[in-house]
């Protein structure tokens, strides 16, 4: 009988893919703007961080079709789910917006990443401890650049501050749903496979505050937080990003190059 | 990709390879300010693995000298081979140097 709750079982592998996708859709969603970046200098970053949370998806869906109950390989994880079966928050799936949207959106993900890859270095779980290392460092960078940005489009120009404060109203409602705990997750940490995302939420508050500080800007009010992506309830817009993910794996069956 | 406002200075960008080696120009970026010239510089100059240490420097805070006087700068050298250090003999024993 396979044991849903420990290592390799059911929860684990809902979890580890959760998470999985948080970076493969985001990082997606970061490339859509290779090309099309505000001067050539963001051309390069943006798409670098876009490789850093590929990457890093790369690892967790190898981990899971690592996994003995998977049953899927990394192609199927990453291109060959429907809309339902993938488990990413809301807000990584938001269209890019403006370059004021993408980098509060940036800050928001990776100011909570950072310290969660962080305390993944307790986790049981052998390989998300080995990727922890590596990736709570590219999540540094990225909370640097994208908190730069903030700080200088929110104490900028009269149409950079009015940018900033209209991406905020968009997307601070998508924030709580970093810090949701859904069933497997917290049969997950309950087992010490996974991080407590609750204890991270003070210190990420923090960090946005000060930061905001900075950029004369203001947490608003949420009094509706969005959330349903951990339970696969998306956006519109979700489907359009995955006819674009998915379209070569779903035309060219097996392709690999 | 627009054209840069005015108000994006450039900067020249200078990598170090190694520690021990000197800091050496690489090519130049533009940039609001010092911060953000760093992180473009190590996003468009150390993708690679270039380098473990990188300068940012003004361009217009370069002092070059003047391509006209460059006779007068270099060309007084070019005759001096007694600068050279080859004029003298290096013992077998002390082999490569």
């Amino acid at each position: 009988m396979t044991n849903n709750q420990s290592y390799g079982g059911a929860d684990h592998i809902e979890a580890l893919l959760a998470l999985a996708d948080d970076h493969l859709i985001l990082g997606h969603r970061l490339s859509e703007w290779c090309g099309h970046a505000p001067m050539l200098e963001e051309d390069l970053s943006l798409p670098n961080m876009a490789l850093d949370l590929l990457g890093q998806a790369r690892n967790l869906f190898a981990h899971v079709a690592n996994l003995e109950n998977c049953g899927k390989s990394e192609d199927d994880l990453a291109y060959l789910r429907s809309d339902r079966e993938y488990k990413n928050c809301l807000m990584v799936e938001r269209p890019n917006g403006d370059f004021a949207h993408t980098m509060l959106r940036q800050l928001y993900f990776a100011a909570f990443m950072q310290p969660y890859w962080q305390a993944m270095e307790d986790s049981t779980d052998d390989t998300l401890r080995a990727l922890a290392g590596k990736a709570e460092k590219e999540m540094s960078y990225h909370i640097r650049h994208a908190g730069e940005w903030v700080v200088r489009l929110g104490d900028g120009t009269e149409e950079s501050a009015h940018r900033m404060v209209n991406a905020v109203v968009a997307l601070h409602p998508y924030t709580d749903e970093l810090f949701e705990i859904s069933a497997p997750l917290q049969n997950c940490i309950e087992h010490g496979l996974l991080p407590d995302p609750t204890p991270i939420r003070a210190p990420w508050q923090a960090m946005i505050e000060d930061i905001f500080s900075q950029a004369y800007l203001t947490i608003p009010d949420v009094p509706f937080p969005q959330e349903g992506g951990r339970h696969g309830r998306h956006t519109e817009d979700f489907g359009h990003l995955l006819s674009e993910l998915q379209y070569m794996q779903r035309a060219y069956p097996g392709m690999a190059w | 990709m627009s054209k840069q406002p005015a108000s994006t200075p450039l900067w020249e960008v200078f990598i170090r390879p190694r520690n021990g080696l000197n800091h050496k120009h690489v090519g130049s970026l533009h940039a609001a300010d010092g911060d953000l010239a760093l992180q473009a510089a190590r996003d468009v100059y150390t993708r690679r693995g270039e380098g473990n240490s990188i300068w940012v420097v003004l361009s217009k805070e370069i002092i070059a000298s003047d391509p006209d006087l460059s006779e007068e700068n270099f060309d007084p050298s070019s005759d001096k081979i007694y600068r050279h250090p080859s004029f003298y003999e290096i013992p077998d024993d002390i082999g490569h140097m």
